[in-house]
């Protein structure tokens, strides 16, 4: 084998390992970090997982919100269906009453959202993307799911 | 009136821009040497254009010119005036300025640097410089002019996003932007060097100290923003995984590998063809990260840009950019030679690795960061990819990497026997084991063989930069020269790569060992945590130049000793709708103590979240380590005589390195 050949050869394993190595990984975290996203309708409607976690989002509904110490009980709606939420913590500073949030946990057996985080974002006017999505398909009278992968705290 | 003269000053750098664009490539192209001296002067007027323009700007802000609709939009009289300063770049139209800018300061670098390269050959790299200028320039021009006028000007300004206002970030775009637009130079170099079709060890030599400028500005930047989204947004971390960070962070880790390869260029000529692919990929990286940041296609904290017509104009440019310097390389790249041999144990080898793997890294943030924008552009749905996702495939390829630094550092080149390197590293690797896993055993208080392994590889990163750097002092020191005499680039690598174990450090025991807490809290009452009792004294309102806040006042006991007082606040800005959370927190070497104010509760009670963050410094005096690294590496002596040395003419220098060829293998 000339240094050349011998070159090539180091440079294409090691080339091959890294991107192998790459692709492994991707698709592996991928898998693992699959969380799914659901309207208040599809949740109603049962389309959601039972004993898995998940993220809904909505409007926080006017006159829903309150607090019983660091617990803070209220009402996600995509203006057709309700979901009753619970968190118990420090809420962001743009959570209130009318404005979008996403909410991530799971449903108990009493049909309440007990939320480990809830996200809301930083402009007044901006609606996290997949809120408004779901406004807006639930007004038009669709359903459809959306995946999403996020952070578990 | 100044405004109209930055305008114009605009259309006349974007002028200025084509003429350095067109002229010198032409004249390079067709060997006219009047055309190639028009480069330098281009270069230099459209500088001095885009610094009065940027001055306009400036100025602007400081005289509270509400009836510049930028300025109106993202000022105030009562915004401090070094905030103000800061507000130049606080949005869209004024960051590219500050883009263009940095970009103009770079080139004129360049000019001033210009002499120890020939002439077509500097022609070509203003040119392309001139290119990236004219592209930049026009998107201002024609999509968002910082300079637009509002009418009827309003009395007072909107003011800026108040989570700008922090020390932390007036400083964080402009070293961010250093790096990114630093690395248009190594770029600009690439494209000359292929459109020359002489791609040799001087071209890495001629690039190698602008990459690690930039580079070092790039780590700066982004250690910058780290500590900002630390101490700005109240949630106590340092690094989300954020669309915007990502976009930071994959030119660093391509840059990163081009630092490295640009050394197996220039001292071995080997493997030129990836390493102008890496100089190529930077900086296409760093374009694409302010297509990110600035088209609006991600909706988060740092991307105020929300028109889409920037967003094509900005995915277009990207795309000339990308396909003409690949295409270019397509062409050119099968004529580059291949440089010295080296074995499978070699320091290129191991150089080689490094490079993938911070490839391959660079590749799964890549994908991670954009997958959600593909399927959303497809219209199949709006998804987020979060910090899972980015650790689960980032910490497997980083651990071999912090492992492989120490090691390749002192690997030699082109033939590294196994036995002496063994002989070497068993010492360093026995300590690391040891004093690494009984450190982490004790810190942490439990056995988890991730953070023994992490904690390990920390240490052994610690100390062989360390004995390295012992043992040339005392090699030194037996030779009769006093000791501190170090070639600087060897003293920049070790100081480097020490960082990594600083980094490394603070990333695994800030992980396992802060404590947070969510309380509900009446003045009077006290929270324990990690040893540490914090007493919830009072709430006041506080008046600030321009916002109102309420402030809490926390004692801080430990041992019965009060050991700190902080002031969480949440504050009102004058004309911002919404509140911003500033956490109180006090700083330590080994610890800080961290507050932030939640919502308020009934009964005068508030919700408050209070942590006990671990080593967290550790982590940012890591990044900066790592810079000033960079920094010790650029004031190396080569650097310093080339100057000297390259004025000689072109053949003599060639047949100088013709002269000290790699010895060839059979």
């Amino acid at each position: 084998m000339t240094g050349r050949q011998r070159q090539r050869l180091i440079f294409a394993v090691v080339l091959l390992a890294g991107i192998g190595a790459a692709v492994g990984l991707f698709s592996y975290a991928f898998r693992q970090n699959l969380l799914y996203f659901y309207s208040p309708t599809q949740v109603v409607a049962g389309d959601a997982p039972a004993g898995h976690a998940f993220r809904v989002g909505g409007v926080v509904m006017n006159g829903s919100v309150k607090h019983d110490g660091l617990t803070t009980h209220f009402v996600v709606t995509d203006t057709v269906k309700t979901v009753p939420v619970v968190y118990t913590g420090v809420l962001p500073d743009l959570f209130r009453e009318g404005q979008g949030v996403v909410a991530e946990g799971r449903i108990n057996s009493h049909g309440v959202f007990v939320a480990t985080q809830v996200l809301a974002k930083h402009d007044s006017r901006y609606m996290p993307p997949q809120v408004a999505r779901a406004l807006k398909a639930a007004r038009e009278g669709h359903i459809h799911r959306t995946a999403t992968t996020v952070a578990r705290k | 009136m100044i405004p109209e003269i930055g305008h114009f000053a605009l259309m006349l750098a974007l002028c200025l821009a084509l003429v350095q664009a067109a002229v010198p490539l032409l004249g390079a192209w067709r060997a006219v040497p009047e055309w190639i001296a028009v480069a330098r002067p281009a270069a230099r007027a459209q500088a001095l254009f885009v610094a009065i323009a940027f001055g306009c700007l400036a100025w602007a802000f400081l005289s509270n010119d509400f009836t510049v609709q930028y300025v109106a939009a993202n000022s105030n009289t009562a915004l401090p005036w070094y905030y103000r300063i800061g507000a130049v770049w606080g949005a869209h139209e004024g960051s590219l300025l500050l883009w263009a800018f940095i970009l103009a300061i770079w080139t004129v670098a360049v000019t001033l640097r210009g002499h120890s390269l020939p002439p077509e050959f500097e022609a070509r790299v203003l040119g392309v410089m001139g290119l990236v200028s004219v592209g930049f320039l026009l998107f201002m021009l024609t999509s968002s002019d910082p300079f637009t006028r509002l009418f009827p000007a309003p009395a007072n300004g909107r003011d800026l996003n108040p989570l700008l206002q922090d020390p932390g970030l007036v400083m964080h775009p402009p070293m961010l932007y250093l790096g990114y637009v630093g690395f248009s130079v190594p770029f600009s170099f690439a494209v000359a060097a292929l459109l020359d079709g002489r791609l040799d060890a001087a071209w890495a030599r001629w690039s190698r100290p602008w990459t690690t400028a930039a580079w070092m500005f790039l780590t700066i930047g982004i250690t910058l923003g780290s500590w900002w989204s630390y101490s700005v947004l109240g949630w106590g971390g340092w690094w989300f995984w954020d669309p915007v960070e990502n976009a930071s962070f994959m030119p660093w880790l391509m840059g990163t590998a081009l630092v490295h390869s640009l050394a197996m260029t220039d001292k071995r000529g080997a493997f030129k063809n990836w390493t102008v692919l890496l100089a190529l990929f930077a900086f296409s990286l760093s374009l694409l990260g302010t297509f990110l940041v600035r088209s609006g296609v991600l909706v988060s904290v740092h991307a105020f840009a929300t028109d889409p017509r920037r967003g094509i104009f900005i995915l277009s440019f990207l795309a000339v950019v990308i396909g003409a310097s690949l295409l270019l390389y397509a062409w050119r790249a099968p004529r580059i030679k291949g440089g010295g041999n080296f074995d499978a144990l070699s320091r290129e080898t191991l150089l080689l690795i490094n490079n993938v793997l911070l490839v391959a890294a660079c590749f799964t943030v890549l994908l991670g960061t954009l997958y959600p924008l593909v399927l959303e552009g497809m219209a199949v749905g709006k998804i987020s990819v979060g910090p899972p996702y980015f650790n689960t495939v980032f910490v497997p390829l980083a651990l071999p990497l912090v492992f492989l630094a120490g090691v390749g550092a002192i690997a030699r080149w082109k033939r590294q026997a196994l036995r002496p390197l063994l002989q070497s590293l068993w010492l360093p690797l026995a300590a690391a084991l040891v004093t690494g896993s009984a450190f982490s055993i004790w810190y942490t208080g439990t056995v988890h063989p991730l953070v023994i392994l992490a904690v390990v590889l920390a240490v052994w990163a610690l100390i062989l930069p360390a004995r390295d750097m012992w043992r040339h002092i005392r090699h030194n020191q037996a030779a009769g020269r006093p000791w501190f005499r170090l070639p600087r680039h060897f003293v920049g690598m070790t100081v480097a790569h020490f960082g990594i174990g600083l980094f490394v450090l603070g990333v695994t025991l800030t992980g396992t060992n802060s404590l947070e807490k969510d309380v509900r809290v009446r003045p009077g009452d006290t929270v324990s945590l990690g040893g540490y009792t914090y007493k919830f004294e009072d709430v006041q309102q506080v008046k600030g130049p321009n916002y109102t806040a309420t402030q809490a006042r926390v004692l801080v006991f430990h041992d019965g000793r009060q050991v700190a007082v902080l002031h969480p606040q949440k504050r009102v800005y004058v004309g911002q709708p919404m509140s911003t959370t500033e956490a109180g927190i006090q700083p330590g070497l080994f610890r800080d103590l961290y507050v932030s104010l939640g919502q308020p509760l009934a009964g005068g009670s508030w919700a408050m979240r209070v942590y006990y963050k671990a080593m967290v410094r550790w982590i940012w005096m890591g990044g900066l380590c790592m810079a000033l690294g960079g920094l010790v590496a650029l004031t190396d002596r080569r650097y310093r005589l080339r100057a000297r040395q390259e004025i000689l003419p072109r053949e003599h220098r060639f047949a100088q390195e013709a002269s000290t060829p790699a010895p060839r293998e059979a």
